[in-house]
């Protein structure tokens, strides 16, 4: 009888355990639902910010707040980043040294395909970058990698960004293959996982902290975070790309940062850009 | 040999007289050390997220609470300590740096702060 009895208890224990972890929001493999995900993200800023468009979360705190958009419209009139792309155009069109050249790499020759990156490559096991594969290109027609950060690397990412404005991201997460789904889960996970001496996590600034001042700077809405990037940025007074930001974010929470398409970065962008399918590629942007 | 010890005694007791005020800070110092590290970007930087009614802070933002009624909404002064030393203590999600748990600032420097926005 007193077995019966415990048999019962643990059984009750191990289903109302099983009950919790399933009303959990989607933190293991088995319960994470990407379109879930993206689907309370944008109810989530529907309700903190009603009047603003979802469309123009595109354009970061500027679809939030009226006086930095202002600001950010006279920049925009002459776009510090027009140099850029040019640049950036004309780095793509030079051939390599055998005879090859960037568009040899791409589908549709390279242009206006932004926004199918970042993407699940199944045959390497690891989300892919833009970047990463503007790299691998170079690499595998004998030239040496670019740095990953400023420079060429963030100019012809520019100038395929450029091409690529106005398409809507598409980012997949092909059914049935867990490894991008774990890919999804890790990026998910650093988002929202305090860091560091201060011990922030992406989502106390960009999600409960968004447009709300941090002495005189408003943190931005993540939601749209990925989609104009690389960006020409006021501070940094030049051109750079998306990892360079993640790390300079990641040093800020006095963590020490990880490299620039790290595997966590890479997950990250992967997570983020997700949550912005739906929405379309307006880079290279300017920023404050 | 007593003589020795009577001397050494004093000496103690001279040199214990002559430090003890050059450690202990007085209020008002330790006001004004609170002011620093609050204001201090490498320091306590509570500015960037507390606004306060003190003419020196210019452009302080507003993630946390304003310094205001600290005495009536902190009665006992230690809970306001336990607060800024580990905000996360009481809202795991808070944006607030636990600022003694990371030893971020000394256990000095928050009972200066702690002082200081206590005045407001």
């Amino acid at each position: 009888m007193k077995i019966i009895k415990n048999i019962t208890i643990g059984l009750s224990l191990l289903m109302s355990t099983q009950l919790v972890f399933s009303a959990q929001p989607g933190t293991t493999l088995a319960s994470v639902n990407p379109e879930a995900d993206r689907m309370a993200l944008q109810q989530f800023f529907k309700k903190r910010f009603p009047d603003a468009e979802l469309a123009d979360y595109v354009n970061g705190i500027y679809a939030v707040d009226a006086d930095s958009r202002t600001q950010w419209e006279d920049l925009e009139s002459f776009p510090p980043y027009e140099f850029d792309v040019e640049e950036g155009e004309r780095l793509f069109k030079t051939a390599f040294a055998n005879g090859k050249g960037y568009a040899d790499c791409f589908e549709k020759g390279g242009i206006g395909i932004r926004q199918n990156f970042p993407y699940w490559d199944k045959k390497a096991g690891t989300v892919k970058t833009l970047e990463q594969e503007i790299n691998e290109c170079r690499e595998s027609n004998g030239e040496k990698p670019l740095k990953w950060g400023k420079g060429p690397i963030a100019q012809i990412s520019a100038y395929m960004a450029w091409t690529s404005r106005d398409n809507v991201f598409d980012i997949k997460i092909p059914e049935g293959d867990e490894g991008a789904l774990a890919a999804y889960l890790d990026g998910k996970k650093f988002f929202y996982t305090k860091r560091g001496q201060l011990n922030l996590s992406c989502a106390n600034c960009h999600v409960q902290g968004s447009n709300v001042r941090i002495r005189a700077d408003l943190a931005s809405p993540s939601l749209g975070h990925t989609s104009h990037f690389p960006v020409f940025r006021s501070k940094w007074g030049e051109l750079g790309t998306l990892h360079r930001r993640y790390k300079g974010c990641h040093k800020d929470s006095r963590s020490q940062p990880l490299g620039m398409q790290h595997e966590t970065f890479r997950n990250l962008e992967y997570f983020q850009t997700y949550m912005s399918n739906g929405l379309v590629v307006n880079g290279p942007g300017s920023r404050k | 040999m007593r003589k020795l010890t009577t001397s050494m005694c004093a000496a103690g007791l001279l040199a214990l007289i002559v430090t003890t005020p050059a450690t202990a800070m007085t209020t008002q110092e330790a006001v004004a050390e609170g002011k620093a590290v609050y204001m201090g970007k490498s320091r306590g930087n509570c500015i960037s997220c507390h606004q306060i009614n003190d003419p020196d802070a210019n452009l302080a933002g507003n993630q946390g609470p304003p310094m205001v009624a600290m005495a009536q909404r902190f009665p006992d002064k230690r809970m306001l300590r336990a607060q800024v030393w580990d905000a996360s203590k009481n809202n795991p999600i808070t944006i607030m740096p636990p600022l003694g748990k990371h030893w971020i600032l000394s256990e000095e420097e928050i009972d200066a702060v702690v002082e200081y926005i206590y005045q407001f």
